[in-house]
Order: structure tokens, then C-alpha cells, then sequence
């Protein structure tokens, strides 16, 4: 997956998560930047991104992750 | 969750089913999505969707109040069990209990679960606490006695659950999620966290028996499933989750499935197909010497094991039928003359073989046993027919079998079809009572008419007030039966022991016992005083199992009551008939006992309401014979 694949991915689901069809990520996007999106929705949506990926982030990547970015960059090497 | 049908394009069915503008129509469309098999994000989804929706409807479907009090974040299991709900048309509306503050919100007479009324509390609590201070270098007693220590507080919880709400209290038992300190040798050392925690689900199972409680059993499923699907320490790690997030529907749907068996919702009876799933090979083509079955093949052994599943189910009480496209004659053959045959013909109640489509035949052996469509479950081996019946019969629960045999049976027990909250003697006793209903419709066939047929029973009718030992037929036939039932009212235990003592109410139990044998207890009736009018009771529930319609017990249990009433020296009996898509049967009822319809109707759910005059009130003869219980 190229990188803006996966950005689309996130979209995607997060999405679906906030059933919000307008929200749009970018690679800078943080979390303060989307409304609704509080930490118990932040862990359903690492969790879900794990699960559709086939994935499993490191706790530690989890923590540091500060944007969207971070998180399409650890995705990406992590599949390989 | 293998036994429901994976979804096409969840996301469009989603976004077509909220665009139904009509609140019920929408709910019903909410309702089918959650039949099939979702993925996290998707029950999320169609949990948001309910949100929006359930508040409007109140037609077809149960309201069920649910407090979840746990030592975890529980949070991500909330869709989970609203749409496991879904699934069953119970709007399950949840009150999640402050972080690790169950005591207080059990015991702290000023909490706001007061103000929510649970009619059910969930105790969802992790190991943790019970065995912390335990050493690990503790003798046997002392172990034993530490546990019995945290099981007594956990009984002073359920009792205040009970007490405060009336609410029936669930138990989720421990999952154990801690690693070996020996090896194998830690089972018996009695300190180990994992010795400790065994005892733990042990003795709760013990207390949750005598108190009534109902057990979630996590810790068995997280056995099925494996501890890594149910317990992920990342999560643990990153939010004090205790249920990975992966079994949050499983989890969901243990709730459910329990709720709904607590409420008689559970289905009733197993419907087989023949060929390919009760053996392999077609019986019309292969001949009984070419169809599969027992020993010397393993695809042979796996339809036995089937059977021999399907017989444990009936010996404790589910029905068992056959729907089948054969010719009757030959597949009876099988079950009379096949030597591996593990299932006789005298299993199943209702035996349906012919050409005819599935969903009609399904809607006969309803009929015939008489029990509703949504009490049956229907095993079939092939696709087509299983979307057939789905797509014709939503209510029919059909479970996606795998293709290969030998995972039928773990397919049928996944999908929790028959859960149960009691076992009772009427339970183990109900595949004979169904064979010898058939008896009693032979003679009923030889008998010159109704009344010497009725005399010919012998029947005799055995009666009381409710009493403790009975409490669990009690409850059972009060949440469970949908025909014989004048106002479908349904409590638990804990209301049915309260309504009983109550020295106000008059509360009876028949059980009725004929020349054929014991029909058990078939019938309970609820008296309770009208308020502001204490010489007139009001017949708050009565319901009568169909297996004893036609028998003249409702006209003996009318004489009893009025004879009670009387001995009160209660003047009038007031009784509501409230109709719902299952009780017609029984829409002309109070009349037919000399009931009149009090003016002006009660316009509610097109109830109606009738009075009977006590005093003058002569018994009527019938041929049920009263004995002493």
C-alpha cells in the first residue's frame, strides 16, 4: 500500500467510526484536529485499523504517534 | 460467531436502512443487519445507527434496562451488547457504572443507578482484587478461606442488587489471564494465581446457584476461544481493557443470549434436514446401505456425533423435527431399520418429509408442535434451502453450517441457540410429555366425543400458592409462554418470590396429572388487589402451557380462584386481556368463563377489560378431579 492508500484507508474508517462522511485527513492531521475523535475513539480506531490492516502496533509507537502521519508511516513499514 | 452469514456490503445496506424515513421500518431494516456476522467497526456502526433510531419504536420489540458495574473499561462492549440485542428484538438500554465503583453504585442509596431502576446488574469484574493479597506460599485453607472471603462480599453485592432494584443479577466469572510461576506443577499449589482463580469461578458458581444468580461464563468461552482472543495485554496496557476488543460481539452476545433466555426467549426446537446433514449421502439415491453414518468412516462418526448432540439437547428439553424433501416412507425407513442410527424415530416430535417447500413446512411443524415460528432453529446442509428459508422466514434462526461435517455440531453449540437459565424436572420430562401428547391425540381419535375423551384422561389437578421449590417452572412458564398468556407481563424470580409473599395477592400453581402421566406445572395465575378497592382482585397474569389447551384446566383453575376470591370475601374479579401478535388463541377467553366487558374498554394496546361478579358466581362442572399439593 502506498502511503496515500493507507491515508485513504484511515479515512476511511474513521469515517465509519464517527459517522462523520466529511471529515477529511491529511498527513498532518492530529487528533485535536477532528471533532469527536477523544481518546476512547482514538483506541477503537487503532484497534480497527488493526484489525481490517493485519496489523499490531508496538505500545510505545502507539504513544508516540503525534499525527495521522506517524501512524501511516509505522503502518507502512509494518506491512512490509 | 461462524454460525451467521457474513454481509454484503454492510456499508450500503447501512446507508439505505437510515434512509427509511418511518422509525419502525427503519428499526426492522437495523434489525435484519444484525443477523449477519459484523466486524468491530460495523457494530459500531449499526449501534450508532440504532442510537438514532430505538428511541421511536415501541411495536415488536422488548425495552430492557441493563447497568453494567465493572473493575474494566467496558466501554467498546456497549454497541456489542446493544446489537447482540438487536438481534433478538430486545432494545437493551445500558447505564455503564462509574470506573471500579460498583460498591458505591450498588450500595450508596443515593447513586444514580438508583434513578436508572436496572431490571438487570452486570458484575464485570476482573481477578485482580479477589486474589491480590493472597501469598503465594498460602496453605490450602488458607487460600480456600481468602476466596470465600471475596465470594461473601461479592453475595453481599448480589443481594443488594436484588434488594435495592429487584433486578436479576448477573455474575460474570473470572477470566484468567495470569502466566505460570512452575509450570505445570501450578495447579497444585494452592497460592497461584491460577489455582486461585479456578477456586474462585468455583465457589462463585456454587453461591450463584443457591442465590439465584445467573453466571456469565467468559472464562469457559475464553477456554473455546483461546485467553489471547479474549484477554490482550496491549489493551490491558493501553486503556484497562480486560475483554479484547476482537471478542467484543462474542461478548455482547453472551449477554444477550442471556438475557433473552432469562426472559423465555430461547428457542425451543431443532428442525433437521436428512440427507448430508443428519447422514452423508442421499438416502433416496445411496440406499440404506450407501448413506454415511457411524462407525468405520469419520465423516460417518461426524453425522453420528450430530445425532448423538441432537439427543443430549432433547434430554434436556429442546424438540427435535425433521423437515426433509423425501419421500415420508423412506425416510422414516432410516430411523426405524439403520443400526447406526442414533436418533429413533420417537425422538422427534414432528416429522415432515415430502416435496413441498421448506418455509411451508417449517410453518406445519409450528403449527403442529404447536410453538412459534421463532422457536425453531433449522439445520440444513444446503445453501440454497438455508437463504430460502431465511429470506422467506426471518424468524427462523438458521445457523451457516460449515461444508465439512465434522464441525456441525461446535457450529450449532457456538451459536447459544437454546441457552437456558434453569433445568427443571419439567425440562427433562417435556420429550415424553410430546410423545405422549401423541398418545393422548390417538385416543382422543377413538373416542366417541370431547367429553369422554376428557373423562377418559383421568385428569387430576394439583394446586397452591407459588412456593419456593417451584419458583423456577414458575418462572420459566411465565417468561415463556406467548398463547395462553392474558396480558404477557414477564418477571424474574426475584419479583415472582416478592409478588407471592405479598399476603395481599393470591398467587396459584396447577400442575395438571392425567393416565398418560405428569404434565408438571402447566398454569399459574397472579391475583392482586385493585388499589382503592380492596374487595376486588385483579387477574395481574395468567398463563397456561399449550401443551394442556382443550383440557377444561382453564375452567378448573377459574373455580379455584373464584373459590379463593370467595374465602377473601372478595366481591368482584377484574382481568385484563391485553392482544399481541401470538395470544389470539385465548381473545375470547374471559367471556367463555362468564366474564362481562366492563365499559368503557381500556383503549391501551387494544386491551379489554372484563369483571366477574364473585359472589354469585356457581362452579362449573368440568373433568379435572382437585388433589391436594
Amino acid at each position: 500500500m502506498t502511503d496515500q492508500e493507507i491515508l485513504l484507508a484511515f479515512t476511511r474508517i474513521l469515517r465509519d467510526l464517527l459517522a462523520d462522511d466529511s471529515i477529511v485527513l491529511t498527513m498532518d492531521s492530529t487528533r485535536a484536529d477532528v471533532p469527536d475523535w477523544d481518546s476512547f475513539k482514538y483506541v477503537n480506531f487503532i484497534v480497527a485499523v488493526e484489525m481490517e490492516l493485519g496489523i499490531r502496533f508496538g505500545v510505545a509507537d502507539v504513544e508516540s504517534f503525534k499525527t495521522v502521519g506517524d501512524i501511516v508511516a509505522e503502518t507502512r513499514s509494518l506491512l512490509g | 460467531m461462524n454460525w451467521l452469514p457474513s454481509p454484503t456490503d454492510f456499508r450500503e445496506n447501512l446507508r439505505s436502512a437510515l434512509a427509511v424515513a418511518d422509525p419502525q421500518q427503519r428499526l426492522d431494516k437495523l434489525a435484519c443487519l444484525a443477523q449477519f456476522r459484523l466486524n468491530f467497526l460495523e457494530t459500531i456502526q449499526l449501534d450508532g445507527a440504532l442510537a438514532k433510531t430505538a428511541a421511536a419504536v415501541d411495536s415488536g420489540f422488548s425495552r430492557i434496562r441493563l447497568a453494567v458495574l465493572a473493575t474494566a473499561t467496558v466501554d467498546h462492549l456497549l454497541p456489542a451488547i446493544r446489537v447482540a440485542g438487536l438481534r433478538r428484538r430486545l432494545l437493551i438500554e445500558v447505564y455503564k457504572g462509574a470506573f471500579q465503583q460498583h460498591r458505591q453504585e450498588l450500595l450508596n442509596p443515593t447513586s444514580p443507578l438508583r434513578d436508572f431502576a436496572p431490571q438487570i446488574v452486570l458484575l464485570s469484574l476482573t481477578p485482580r482484587e479477589a486474589i491480590a493479597g493472597v501469598p503465594l506460599d498460602s496453605t490450602a485453607d488458607e487460600a480456600e478461606r481468602a476466596i470465600s472471603r471475596a465470594v461473601a462480599e461479592l453475595r453481599e453485592l448480589w443481594r443488594s442488587a436484588r434488594e435495592s432494584f429487584t433486578a436479576t443479577v448477573v455474575q460474570q466469572s473470572f477470566l484468567d489471564f495470569s502466566q505460570p510461576l512452575f509450570g505445570s506443577y501450578d495447579r497444585l499449589v494452592p497460592g497461584t494465581p491460577t489455582r486461585l482463580i479456578a477456586r474462585l469461578n468455583d465457589q462463585v458458581a456454587d453461591a450463584a446457584a443457591q442465590d439465584g444468580v445467573l453466571l456469565l461464563d467468559v472464562a469457559r468461552a475464553s477456554a473455546r476461544d483461546g485467553i489471547d482472543a479474549w484477554f490482550d495485554v496491549a489493551r490491558w496496557l493501553q486503556g484497562k481493557i480486560e475483554i479484547a476488543p476482537q471478542s467484543a460481539s462474542r461478548y455482547g452476545e453472551l449477554v444477550a443470549r442471556l438475557i433473552a433466555a432469562q426472559r423465555g426467549q430461547s428457542r425451543k426446537c431443532l428442525v433437521f434436514d436428512l440427507d448430508n446433514t443428519l447422514w452423508g449421502g442421499v438416502i433416496g439415491d445411496d440406499g440404506m446401505e450407501g448413506i454415511v453414518l457411524g462407525e468405520g468412516s469419520a465423516q460417518g462418526e461426524a453425522h453420528s456425533s450430530l445425532q448423538r448432540y441432537a439427543k443430549q439437547l432433547k434430554d434436556r428439553g429442546v424438540i427435535l423435527a425433521v423437515c426433509s424433501k423425501n419421500d415420508l416412507a423412506t425416510a422414516e425407513m432410516v430411523f426405524r431399520d439403520h443400526p447406526e442410527m442414533v436418533l429413533r424415530r420417537t425422538d422427534i416430535a414432528a416429522f415432515v418429509a415430502n416435496w413441498n417447500d421448506k418455509p411451508e413446512n417449517l410453518i406445519a411443524i409450528a403449527e403442529q408442535l404447536n410453538i412459534g415460528l421463532d422457536s425453531l432453529v433449522f439445520v440444513d446442509d444446503n445453501p440454497a434451502e438455508r437463504a430460502r428459508v431465511r429470506e422467506n422466514l426471518p424468524m427462523v434462526a438458521v445457523p451457516e453450517l460449515p461444508t465439512d461435517a465434522a464441525h456441525f455440531v461446535r457450529c450449532i453449540a457456538d451459536a447459544g441457540y437454546f441457552e437456558a437459565t434453569s433445568f427443571t424436572a419439567d425440562d427433562r420430562q417435556r420429550a415424553g410429555q410430546y410423545a405422549a401428547n401423541v398418545e393422548r391425540e390417538a385416543l382422543r381419535g377413538a373416542s366417541q366425543s370431547m367429553d369422554e375423551f376428557l373423562r377418559s384422561l383421568e385428569m387430576s389437578v394439583v394446586f397452591g400458592p407459588i412456593v419456593p421449590v417451584d419458583l423456577a417452572r414458575v418462572t420459566q412458564l411465565v417468561n415463556k409462554t406467548n398463547q395462553f398468556n392474558t396480558t404477557t407481563r414477564r418477571y424474574s424470580a426475584a419479583e415472582l418470590s416478592r409478588l407471592a409473599a405479598a399476603p395481599e395477592n393470591v398467587t396459584l400453581q396447577f400442575r395438571l396429572v392425567d393416565r398418560f402421566g405428569d404434565n408438571g406445572i402447566v398454569s399459574v395465575m397472579i391475583l392482586c388487589p385493585v388499589r382503592d378497592e380492596p374487595s376486588v382482585l385483579e387477574i395481574d397474569s395468567w398463563v397456561m402451557s399449550c401443551r394442556v389447551f382443550g383440557r377444561q384446566l382453564e375452567v378448573e383453575a377459574m373455580n379455584i380462584a373464584v373459590e379463593a376470591a370467595q374465602s377473601r370475601s372478595i366481591r368482584a374479579l377484574h382481568a385484563d386481556y391485553i392482544p399481541t401478535k401470538r395470544n389470539g388463541v385465548i381473545s375470547e377467553l374471559y367471556e367463555s368463563l362468564g366474564f362481562a366487558r366492563l365499559h368503557p374498554p381500556v383503549g391501551e394496546n387494544g386491551a379489554s377489560r372484563w369483571i366477574l361478579n364473585v359472589t354469585e358466581h356457581v362452579a362449573r362442572p368440568t373433568h379435572c378431579v382437585r388433589r391436594a399439593q
